[in-house]
């Protein structure tokens, strides 16, 4: 299938660059990381810009590093080389268990963590490790250099805080102070290559407190507040987690389509949060499903 | 639109030419090069039946633009082919594939699986050909070429240490 639209291929080598063609181009610009999700949709036709910005030639946005307490992943790092890394594994379990989840091998060589975020569908699965590590968002523009909290990146379906002109150049995610566990629970319709029908990701930290948050339950992912107030400072029991789950009604509101009813995505989820929260915990002691083991 | 000339080693080949920015680099290579082991499936990343080599690694060539080659080592089936591996030997002698469609995709999929683990369990080879879709053989066939090629080079190379062993008796 041939891309329908007609668009001018620009490849800065150059932030400023990349930036000063964007601006000139307003909103008919889309830039061009992996291009798993511009290709796709500009296919389909929900995309028809008249300059793509291709910024794989940007050095500095291929940057994987840690500096001070923070991961900085630039906007052209792909899943793979998160997967490859030791400090994503060994510090930021969480996120290097969503990330095995993203598609397959070959679409995780292309695509990025920055394109994921960009692409802000319901159901991305890197978007609970980022609002649990309470990451922020790098943003470019012509005038001045925003971060933005994750919390505050999600704004609908596909709809991010970014502005025209602008460009994201990457996440930073600062490491948690304390001991802490991960669990991202993802259910597909079968392993391997799916969509989440429901995830959870958990951030367990030393202290009894536990961050929660889910995606594909509802128009943006977002941190399950309820539910993280009634946990917090207390150790997990099964009462406890019982009147957890009940919450779970008052934070999502998943729909019904294709992939999953709206009754079962609501029932599954309180089952993950469950498995979720036990798994992250037992992580944080030592123990617990090894890390990338599916407990659904 | 303003064309976009692109130079990419192909197969091992240097390759020079001008492309249209909306061309995918499967096209190209099919339409233009006349490279036919990359197949047109389903055109949006999820079948695999389009996967190359882009700078060693598998990619889906129907979502890659033939202008993001530029500068590119891109190997098919075609460049790893001409004195087939163990792997394309044992996945032959077990009729892993039927119709043959997938069969490309998942070559490429399963060497890049063993190049940077000789060694992996049936739930990483599942893993690793996760994203290639086959219509005929459910599988089981393919995993069992695969395994046994994990297999026939580990005799491979406990026969090689075996002969270093004996040589090194006095």
């Amino acid at each position: 299938m041939p891309i329908p639209c007609e668009f001018e291929y620009h490849k800065p080598k150059s932030l400023p660059q990349a930036v000063e063609i964007l601006s000139r181009n307003g909103k008919n610009a889309a830039v061009l990381a992996g291009g798993t999700d511009l290709l796709v949709w500009m296919k389909e036709g929900l995309r028809a810009p008249s300059a793509v910005v291709d910024v794989k030639g940007i050095p500095e946005l291929h940057r994987l590093e840690m500096s001070e307490d923070s991961l900085l992943v630039g906007a052209c790092v792909t899943f793979t080389e998160l997967l490859e890394s030791a400090v994503v594994r060994l510090r930021f379990p969480l996120l290097w268990e969503c990330s095995r989840t993203v598609a397959s091998v070959g679409v995780r060589n292309r695509a990025t963590l920055v394109g994921n975020i960009c692409s802000a569908v319901p159901c991305l699965d890197s978007a609970p490790a980022l609002l649990a590590y309470e990451a922020s968002v790098v943003v470019h523009g012509p005038v001045a250099r925003r971060q933005i909290p994750v919390a505050q990146w999600f704004l609908g379906v596909r709809q991010t805080a970014i502005r025209p002109g602008e460009i994201v150049t990457g996440v930073s995610i600062p490491q948690p102070d304390r001991k802490n566990g991960g669990c991202y629970v993802k259910l597909g319709r079968y392993r391997g290559e799916d969509l989440a029908q429901v995830g959870v990701g958990v951030l367990a930290l030393e202290g009894c407190e536990y961050r929660i948050a889910f995606c594909a339950v509802a128009p943006a992912p977002a941190r399950a507040e309820r539910i993280e107030r009634l946990l917090y400072g207390c150790d997990l029991s099964d009462g406890l987690i019982h009147r957890a789950q009940d919450l779970v009604s008052q934070e999502i509101h998943p729909i019904t389509d294709i992939r999953a009813s709206q009754e079962y995505r609501m029932h599954m989820a309180k089952i993950m949060l469950e498995r979720g929260l036990r798994a992250a915990v037992a992580r944080m002691l030592g123990g617990g499903p090894e890390l990338g083991e599916s407990v659904i | 639109m303003k064309k976009v000339p692109i130079r990419f080693r192909l197969n091992g080949i240097d390759r020079e030419l001008d492309v249209e920015p909306a061309d995918t680099l499967l096209e190209v290579l099919r339409d233009r090069l006349g490279v036919k082991s990359p197949k047109t499936g389903c055109d949006h990343g999820d079948c695999g039946t389009c996967t190359v080599f882009l700078d060693g690694r598998t990619a889906r060539s129907c979502l890659v633009l033939a202008a993001e080659a530029d500068g590119c080592d891109i190997v098919t089936l075609e460049g790893i082919s001409r004195d087939p591996s163990p792997l394309m030997h044992q996945l032959a002698k077990h009729n892993s594939f039927q119709c043959g469609f997938c069969a490309p995709g998942v070559v490429l999929s399963a060497t890049e699986l063993l190049r940077a683990n000789p060694h992996p369990t049936r739930r990483e080879i599942q893993e690793a050909i996760a994203g290639n879709l086959c219509r005929c053989t459910g599988y089981t066939p393919i995993l069992e070429g695969i395994e046994a090629a994990i297999e026939a080079a580990a005799i491979e190379a406990a026969t090689i240490e075996t002969t270093a062993a004996e040589r090194s008796l006095p």
